[in-house]
């Protein structure tokens, strides 16, 4: 047992239930293997489809002939393209605030005119089963003109670079991340730079010549996956009155029904999407792949159908993270102050625009309190998957790049790492390189806290070995979300909500709404309702459920409480304003014989007026940034290269942890994905842009054998903008490991990484180089 | 006046003023007013057709990003940016 508390709570404000960590009420179902995921939607008479997909990484779609396939006994529809609405390439706001290109969404969906990836789905078969359907696939015939592939960003920037998107408009504006096509009379060059935009924050110039140490720094990355388990998944099946139900592993159900609605011409009343659990997302399930292709052939065959990614397909066809190349210059005076910072990043978008290039941009110095700054992004699309976001999509990488160079400086200064980050850390009234000032945000607390963790003292000894520590910042996200509380005759409540449950949101939510209500958390039933069932929410992502939703709860819980107050006042006749509501407990003001406890009053409820249901649909603004601090302990082998961790530390602003279990365990989730894509994961690509390693026997992510204990440290800066001080927590932890363990292997060996995976080869080679 | 701070490729439009005051109790009458002092800024923001902000803009009022857009009220001592909407795990 370590002789300190490894996983500990810097509390500044105690609740009720807020920050205890009851039992999960999803655990069990999932433990035992009861609770329902996206493939256990089976339907009677249901068919299984399958996706031919494009064995070229660029070519010409010239002609598609699926009449010998349509001929095999047991297929019931093959459809292409053609069978798909052609849809604007208009941006459109889809759900509520997320942005999208249609016509881009769609032809990654079905290839249309090229295929642009190893992987594009060029058709799709439905047959009675999965074994008919890979035969069927075998007899789809299809011509293609191959053309050159451009694999990386650099070859894709320069001019006369083979084009994915002949009408590509090359944008100036981070707005548009989705990019657009040009006017059909607009006579630009097409180019693959999607999108290309800066920001700027005083004199660079100046920042520059004040400074006494200058560093510069390059990083490269390769796409990673966010390896979740569960496959993408969905399946359809239409009604007879011409409705639409879709069963589908998603973030965001809602965000599935408007999707599938506007590529396929479908209102939204006529679609239900019944989320299932879902197997891992980390992101990458706030778009869709499948669904669309699944109601297609569930309308063509007049049968359900469900359509299931192969873990190849997912690696292949689904969204991966952008793969980068960082430049990055940082100023500081000799006393350790930041002075000036600029930095050019660019990230492959994949097949179509929409790399997380801004806010890489935007998260990549917000850590520190820079007067000079100038950021400038580029958005290129490249002969690879679609990205996709995972985990602060955009802030990990540019983080790598900006940490390390950060590690460069304080070795340039003779400056301790931490030292030289409370010197510079941003805090409330912070000026941001995009402009607007930080409210209260708690990064000087937990670096403060990491400098007081026993581990930063601890002794590294033996060869080899070193310590590293990085930072990291993520904005964290709001949007949308809807409640019900269904108030039940025996004392309990049901509470029905819109935001799918990635991370036992469920169990956050349901403490919130006892916390208000002043009962038993167990009193609570939390479930996730279907599109019909509740209002609007968005998408489960950018760390907000328990934040928006949280909000929610809250209005929602006012809302019984102050229907119960009515009810009080009615029995005992006296007006409402002599009823107060505290601890679960309704009592008369100024007689304390009158008391009528949240039970007593739900047991009455029909003979006091009829059923008492609070509800709540909410935008809330108030997000409060996250901000962490990670330092590892790393022993490199120089016979292989092989980087081992010996010891980690993830200390985190969580605002407050309404369950310090779950916020643990995500902190812990978050390194360890982020030790992953330091050490072992990327996309491999052959020089034709088929994906080597798409398998997870050669897609090598960390197991718990490979891993210590993660500890954590949960600081606890309340967030003004919520009722319990709330930040969001799920993806700053992913943000910092790259690049602590880059600088802790630069102090175990001499050398500094500048390029992700540090896989043992790479590390040998830096040896040798050394 | 609310002090408006200018993004970077918009700075051509304000003769290159990073930061200009503009009347206006809500993002809507700024954009206006912003619009009637610096023709084309408008057309950087907004959407006529969506009678909105352009899709992807957020607007931040006093360091807090605002989910009414052109409703958001604003104050004489405000101080309003332009900055892309990030949805988090939806780049």
């Amino acid at each position: 047992m370590p002789d300190y508390e490894p996983n500990m709570v810097l509390s500044t404000q105690e609740f009720r239930v807020v920050g205890s960590s009851p039992i999960r009420p999803d655990g069990a179902d999932k433990v035992t293997g009861r609770a329902r995921f996206g493939i256990d939607a089976s339907l009677p008479g249901m068919l299984q489809a399958k996706i031919l997909r494009s064995p070229h990484a660029h070519a010409r779609i010239k002609s598609i002939d699926t009449s010998r396939a349509k001929a095999l006994p047991g297929v019931h529809a093959v459809i292409t393209a053609a069978d798909f609405p052609e849809v604007s390439g208009r941006v459109a706001d889809l759900a509520e605030g997320s942005i999208h290109n249609m016509g881009f969404l769609s032809r990654n969906i079905m290839a249309r005119e090229k295929a642009l990836y190893k992987g594009h789905a060029i058709a799709a078969v439905a047959a009675t089963n999965l074994h008919v359907a890979a035969e069927a696939l075998a007899l789809i015939d299809v011509d293609y003109e191959v053309l050159t592939p451009v694999m990386n960003a650099q070859e894709a920037m320069k001019g006369g670079a083979p084009l994915l998107h002949e009408r590509l408009a090359s944008l100036t504006n981070p707005a548009v991340r989705p990019g657009g096509v040009m006017d059909d009379d607009d006579p630009s060059e097409g180019s693959n730079i999607a999108n290309h935009f800066e920001f700027r924050l005083g004199d660079v110039a100046k920042g520059f010549a004040e400074a006494d140490v200058i560093v510069q720094h390059e990083t490269s990355t390769s796409a990673v996956h966010q390896g979740y388990i569960e496959p993408h998944t969905g399946t359809a099946m239409w009604q007879s009155d011409g409705s639409l139900i879709i069963w589908s592993s998603t973030q965001g159900h809602f965000t599935v029904r408007e999707m599938t609605g506007r590529l396929l011409g479908i209102p939204a009343s006529k679609i239900k999407v019944i989320p299932m659990e879902v197997g891992g997302g980390f992101g990458a399930k706030g778009i869709i792949y499948v669904e669309p292709v699944a109601t297609v052939l569930a309308r063509l065959t007049g049968r359900p159908v469900r359509v299931t990614m192969t873990r190849t397909e997912v690696f292949e066809s689904s969204g991966p993270t952008s793969a980068s190349h960082i430049k990055v210059k940082l100023g500081a005076t000799k006393e350790g102050k930041l002075v000036a910072a600029e930095a050019e990043l660019i990230y492959e978008a994949g097949a179509f625009p929409g790399s997380p290039a801004v806010p890489g941009c935007v998260c990549m110095m917000s850590a520190y309190d820079i007067p000079n700054a100038r950021l400038e992004g580029y958005d290129v699309v490249v002969n690879t998957p679609k990205s996709a976001a995972y985990r602060a999509p955009g802030s990990p990488v540019s983080a790598f790049a900006m940490e390390t160079a950060i590690d460069k400086l304080c070795e340039k200064l003779g400056m301790d790492p931490l030292d030289f980050r409370l010197l510079n850390s941003s805090k409330e009234g912070t000026r941001q390189v995009t402009g607007p000032v930080f409210p209260r945000i708690g990064f000087i607390e937990t670096l403060q806290a990491a400098k007081a963790h026993p581990h930063y003292s601890a002794p590294l000894e033996g060869p080899n070995r070193g310590r590293g520590v990085a930072s990291g910042y993520w904005r964290n996200n709001t949007g949308p979300s809807s409640v019900l509380v269904i108030v039940n005759s025996d004392g309990t409540v049901s509470l029905v909500e819109g935001s799918v449950d990635l991370s036992g949101t469920r169990t956050t939510l349901a403490q919130q709404l006892a916390e208000v209500l002043g009962i038993q958390v167990e009193d609570v039933r939390p479930a996730v309702a279907d599109t019909d069932s509740i209002g609007f929410t968005s998408n489960s992502g950018g760390s907000g459920a328990t934040f928006k939703t949280g909000w929610a709860v809250h209005h929602a819980g006012e809302d019984v409480k102050r229907q119960m107050i009515q009810r009080a006042a009615k029995v005992w006749e006296i007006p409402e304003e002599d009823v107060e509501y505290r601890d679960g407990v309704l009592r008369h003001k100024s007689d304390p014989e009158l008391q009528l406890t949240f039970k007593q009053v739900a047991g009455r409820q029909n003979g006091t007026g009829g059923p008492i249901t609070g509800r709540a649909g909410v935008n809330p603004g108030g997000v409060g940034p996250a901000l962490a601090t990670h330092i590892v302990d790393v022993e490199v082998d120089p016979e292989t290269g092989k980087v081992s961790i010996l010891r980690y530390t993830a200390l985190q602003d969580v605002g407050k942890a309404v369950h310090p279990d779950i916020v643990a365990g995500q902190i812990q989730g978050g390194a360890t994905q982020g030790i992953g894509w330091a050490l072992n994961e990327e996309y491999y690509f052959n020089n034709q842009g088929a994906m080597m390693n798409s398998t997870f026997l050669d897609y090598r992510m960390p197991t718990s054998l490979d891993l210590p204990m993660i500890d954590t440290v949960i600081v606890e800066v309340a967030n003004p903008g919520h009722p319990y001080g709330v930040r969001g927590v799920g993806e700053v932890p992913i943000v910092p490991p790259m690049a602590a363990i880059s600088n802790a292997i630069h102090r175990a060996v001499g050398v500094r990484m500048n390029r992700l995976p540090m896989s043992p080869g790479r590390v040998l080679e830096a040896l040798w180089e050394k | 006046m609310a002090e408006v701070w200018i993004p970077p490729r918009m700075q051509s439009l304000t003769g290159g003023r990073k930061t200009v005051q503009i009347a206006g109790e809500t993002v809507r009458q700024i954009v206006n007013n912003l619009e009637k002092e610096f023709p084309g800024t408008k057309a950087w923001l907004c959407d006529e057709d969506l009678d909105d902000l352009m899709l992807g803009i957020a607007v931040i009022v006093d360091g807090e990003s605002s989910q009414l857009g052109l409703l958001e009220p604003v104050k004489e001592s405000s101080e309003v940016h332009f900055i892309p909407a990030l949805g988090g795990g939806a780049a």
